[in-house]
C-alpha cells in the first residue's frame, strides 16, 4: 500500500511536465494559470512580473517568454520550475512580441514607445530599435525570418520591417486600431486584425497589396461591438478562428473562399486563443470574465468555462 | 446567418504605401496645417482653492494629438502643422480669427457660443472648424453652422449619459439643486429635460443661494438646505462652474447619492478612465504635459485626430475631400472608448460614448446596453435628428 501510494505521488508529480498545457497571461493578478488538457482544470498558478500579457514558448518549449509589460521587462522562465530565470532587456512597456524562427532573436512591440525591439535571448542585447507608428502592438513573423510586421494601433498601420537591416520597408495602411498579424500559407498571405474598424485584411506578401477584407456580423449584436483581435488557423490552414472582443464571439472563417461559417459564443471581451497540441480543442482567453472557454474544434461548440485569474489575456500552448 | 465579404477595390492609396525606408527618409508631399482659436475667459471666483484650470488646457490636446497625426504622416508623406493663437480676455477675436482663417482653412475653435458663430460667420463654407469648447445645445440646433464640427459633447449628451446610468440603477425620484448662474440654469433645463426623455421624476427643487464660506459651514447648512427635500433617490447637482457642488456631497439631510456636477458624473473624459486602451492615452498626455486629461483636451484631441484620420484615408488636404469624408459612413476615429466615433450628419456632432465617473472609478460608459437606437445606440445621447432644428447640413 505504501508503495501504492508512493508511485501515485510520484506521477501526480511528474504530470506538469507529461500532459500537455495552455498557460494563459492574467493581465490583473501578475500571474499565469497553467490549464491541463486533458482534465480542463488549473494546475498551477505562477506568479510573474507586473502586468503580463503577450507569452510564447520557444521551439522546444524549455524556455517561456513573457511580456512583463509594467515591468519594462520580459522575463525568461523556466516552465518545468516555473521559475523567472533572467529579464531581458525590451524597451518600454513591451506587450506583444515573436520569437524568430532562428529561436534567438526576440522582436518586441513597445506600446508606450512607438518602437519595435530586437533583442538576443542568447547575449541578451538589444540588437536593434525601429522607430514605428503610436502604440505598436500585434507581431508576426514570416516564415523564411526574412520580415516581421509590426501593428500600430493609433497609426493604424501594419509596418513590413527587413530582419537583416532593420528597415521598414513598406507600411500597409489598415482599419482602425490593428491588433493581431499572422502570416499564413507558408508566408505568402499575412492576415491583420483591426479591433475598431472591425475587420481583418489579407495583404499578399510580395506585394503588400491588400487583397481581401473580411467582416462580420452577429444577430443582435451592435457591429460597433464586434471587435477582431486575436485569430489562429488550424493547422492546414483552411479555417481561421477569430476572437471577436466585446461581442462576446469567435468566428470561424473558411480561410480558403473567406466566408464566416458561424459564430461560437464564449466569455466576455476575449481576446486570445490557443490550440490543443492534437487540434481538437480551441482555448480563448476572456478578459472580462475572467475565464478561459473552451472549445470543441470539431462540433464548434463551447464545452467548458475554466475560471483563471483576474483579465486573462495571452495564450501559449505547451506540449 | 449573412455573410460578409468585402473585396477590396481601392488600390495604391488605401491599401498599401511603399515608403522605402526608415521615418526619416520619407518625404513630406502633403501638408497640412491646422488652426487652434482660442477666446480666453475672465477668471471666475470659485470657493474652493483645488483644481485650477490648466492655462493650456486643450491647446495641449490639440498637441498630443498632432504629434500622433505627424508619427503617422511621417510613414506616408504628410506632414502636419498646428497654429495656435489664444486671444486674451477683451482682445480683438476678429481680427485674429481672419489673420488665422487667411492662412489656414482647418480650425479648432475654443470659445463660447456667440464667439464661434461669430467665426463660423466670418470662414465661409470652404473651411472646416471644430467646436472643442461650447456645449450649448443651441449650436446643435437652429443656432447650427454647416462649416462646424462638434467634438466636444453638448450639455445635452451629458445629462442622457447620466440619465441612463440612473434610470438603469432606477433611481429614478431625483432632486435638484440648481445654482444661480444663467449656465447653472441651462445646465438644470438639460437635466430636466433629459429627466423627461427617461423618464426619471424631479420630485423637489431648490436654488442654491448661499454666499457664505462652505469651506468652514458646509457641515451646517447642507443639511438644512436639503431637509425639506420631498422623498428621494439621489440628489442632482446643477453648478455649471464647478462651485459648490463638491460641499453637497456627505453633506445632505438624507444618506442619497450626490450626482450630476458632482459624485457620479457624465464627462467626455475624465482621468479614470482606463479601458480600452484610455491608460495609454492618458500616460501619453501625462508625460507630456505632466497633468491630467480634461474633456476640453480629449475634444480638442479628437478634432486634430479627426482632420488626422481623413488625411490619412483619403489621401487629401482639400477641405471639400475631407468634410464629405468626415460626415461619411465611412469615418471612425478609434479613440479608446470601446467604439469608434463619427460625426452625425444633421448637426455636425461627434457621437462617441461618455464615461459615467466617480472620482476614483468609472462607473459606466453611455450608451448602457439596452438603450437601443435604429441608426446607433450612441444616439441615444443628445440632439437626435428628430429634434434637432438645424437646416445648415441639408437632409
Amino acid at each position: 500500500m505504501k508503495r501504492f501510494l508512493l508511485t501515485t505521488a510520484c506521477l501526480l508529480m511528474a504530470s506538469p511536465t507529461l500532459a500537455a498545457e495552455i498557460w494563459v497571461s492574467n493581465e490583473k493578478d501578475d500571474t499565469i494559470s497553467v490549464i491541463d488538457v486533458e482534465t480542463l482544470e488549473v494546475t498551477r498558478t505562477i506568479p510573474t512580473g507586473e502586468r503580463p500579457r503577450g507569452i510564447t514558448f520557444n521551439s522546444d518549449y524549455s524556455r517561456l517568454y513573457i511580456c512583463a509589460s509594467d515591468s519594462d521587462a520580459v522575463q525568461v522562465m523556466d516552465p518545468v520550475t516555473g521559475e523567472i530565470l533572467h529579464d531581458l532587456p525590451s524597451g518600454e512597456d513591451p506587450e506583444q512580441f515573436v520569437l524568430a524562427p532562428d529561436n534567438r532573436h526576440l522582436w518586441i512591440a513597445n506600446e508606450d514607445d512607438a518602437v519595435t525591439t530586437v533583442v538576443d535571448v542568447e547575449t541578451r542585447k538589444v540588437v536593434a530599435q525601429i522607430n514605428v507608428g503610436i502604440e505598436p502592438e500585434g507581431m508576426a513573423v514570416s516564415p523564411d525570418g526574412k520580415t516581421v510586421i509590426t501593428t500600430s494601433e493609433t497609426t493604424n498601420m501594419a509596418h513590413w520591417i527587413d530582419t537583416e537591416s532593420h528597415q521598414i520597408y513598406a507600411n500597409s495602411l489598415v482599419d482602425a486600431r490593428p491588433r493581431h498579424a499572422e502570416f499564413v500559407n507558408e508566408g505568402t498571405e499575412l492576415w491583420v486584425s483591426a479591433e475598431i474598424g472591425g475587420t481583418i485584411s489579407i495583404f499578399d506578401t510580395a506585394t503588400q497589396q491588400e487583397k481581401a477584407k473580411i467582416g462580420f456580423e452577429i444577430q443582435g449584436v451592435h457591429p460597433d461591438l464586434i471587435q477582431p483581435v486575436g485569430f489562429e488557423f488550424t493547422p492546414d490552414h483552411k479555417t481561421a478562428f477569430v476572437a471577436l472582443g466585446p461581442s462576446n464571439h469567435v468566428a470561424v472563417i473558411d480561410a480558403e473562399t473567406l466566408e464566416v461559417e458561424g459564430y461560437i459564443l464564449v466569455g466576455r471581451r476575449v481576446w486570445h486563443l490557443a490550440f490543443s497540441p492534437d487540434h481538437t480543442r480551441l482555448f480563448t482567453t476572456n478578459g472580462v470574465s475572467g475565464d478561459v472557454t473552451v472549445i470543441d474544434v470539431a462540433s464548434r461548440k463551447p464545452v467548458k468555462t475554466i475560471k483563471v485569474g483576474r483579465f486573462p489575456w495571452g495564450a501559449a500552448m505547451k506540449p | 446567418m449573412r455573410r460578409l465579404l468585402r473585396r477590396t477595390i481601392f488600390l495604391a492609396l488605401f491599401a498599401c504605401v511603399g515608403v522605402a525606408g526608415a521615418v526619416a527618409e520619407a518625404r513630406a508631399t502633403l501638408e497640412v496645417k491646422i488652426g487652434y482659436l482660442r477666446m480666453e475667459r475672465p477668471p471666475r471666483p470659485v470657493l474652493s482653492n483645488l483644481d485650477e484650470i490648466p492655462p493650456r488646457r486643450g491647446i495641449e490636446g490639440a498637441e498630443l494629438a498632432l504629434s500622433d497625426n505627424m508619427t503617422t504622416g511621417a510613414f506616408l508623406g504628410h506632414d502636419y502643422a498646428l497654429e495656435v493663437v489664444s486671444v486674451p480676455v477683451g482682445g480683438p477675436l476678429d481680427e485674429a480669427a481672419a489673420q488665422l482663417l487667411a492662412t489656414h482653412d482647418l480650425v479648432v475653435l475654443d470659445m463660447p457660443l456667440a464667439d464661434v458663430q461669430m467665426v463660423a460667420d466670418m470662414a465661409g463654407d470652404q473651411k472646416i472648424l471644430f467646436n472643442a469648447g461650447a456645449r450649448d445645445h443651441e449650436l446643435r440646433s437652429a443656432g447650427c453652422r454647416a462649416n462646424l464640427l462638434h467634438t466636444i459633447p453638448e450639455t445635452g449628451m451629458e445629462a442622457d449619459a447620466l440619465m441612463q446610468v440612473l434610470l438603469a440603477k432606477k433611481w429614478t425620484k431625483l432632486a435638484l439643486i440648481e445654482g444661480p448662474t444663467v449656465e447653472d440654469q441651462a445646465l438644470a433645463d438639460s437635466y430636466r429635460k433629459s429627466a423627461r426623455k427617461f423618464g426619471l421624476k424631479i420630485v423637489s427643487e431648490k436654488q442654491w443661494t448661499f454666499d457664505t464660506d462652505l469651506r468652514r459651514a458646509a457641515s451646517r447648512e447642507v443639511p438644512l438646505f436639503t431637509q425639506g427635500f420631498k422623498d428621494h433617490d439621489v440628489l442632482l447637482v446643477a453648478d455649471a462652474h464647478d462651485d459648490f457642488a463638491r460641499y453637497i456631497e456627505h453633506n445632505t439631510w438624507k444618506p442619497r447619492p450626490v450626482v450630476g456636477s458632482t459624485g457620479l458624473m457624465a464627462r467626455a473624459w475624465f482621468p479614470v478612465v482606463e479601458q480600452w486602451g484610455a491608460a495609454q492615452l492618458q500616460s501619453r498626455f501625462k508625460d507630456m504635459t505632466g497633468r491630467d486629461m480634461t474633456p476640453e483636451d480629449y475634444a480638442a484631441w479628437a478634432a486634430v485626430r479627426a482632420v488626422g484620420e481623413a488625411v490619412t484615408r483619403t489621401g487629401s488636404n482639400q477641405v471639400d475631400v475631407l468634410r464629405a469624408y468626415l460626415l461619411s459612413d465611412d469615418f471612425a476615429l478609434a479613440a479608446f472608448q470601446g467604439r469608434p466615433l463619427s460625426f452625425r450628419a444633421w448637426n455636425g456632432q461627434l457621437r462617441q460614448p461618455l464615461p459615467v465617473v466617480n472620482a476614483r472609478a468609472q462607473v459606466a460608459s453611455a450608451p448602457l446596453d439596452g438603450f437601443e437606437h435604429a441608426r446607433n445606440p450612441l444616439d441615444t445621447l443628445g440632439t437626435d435628428q428628430v429634434e434637432s432644428a438645424c437646416q445648415a447640413f441639408g437632409e
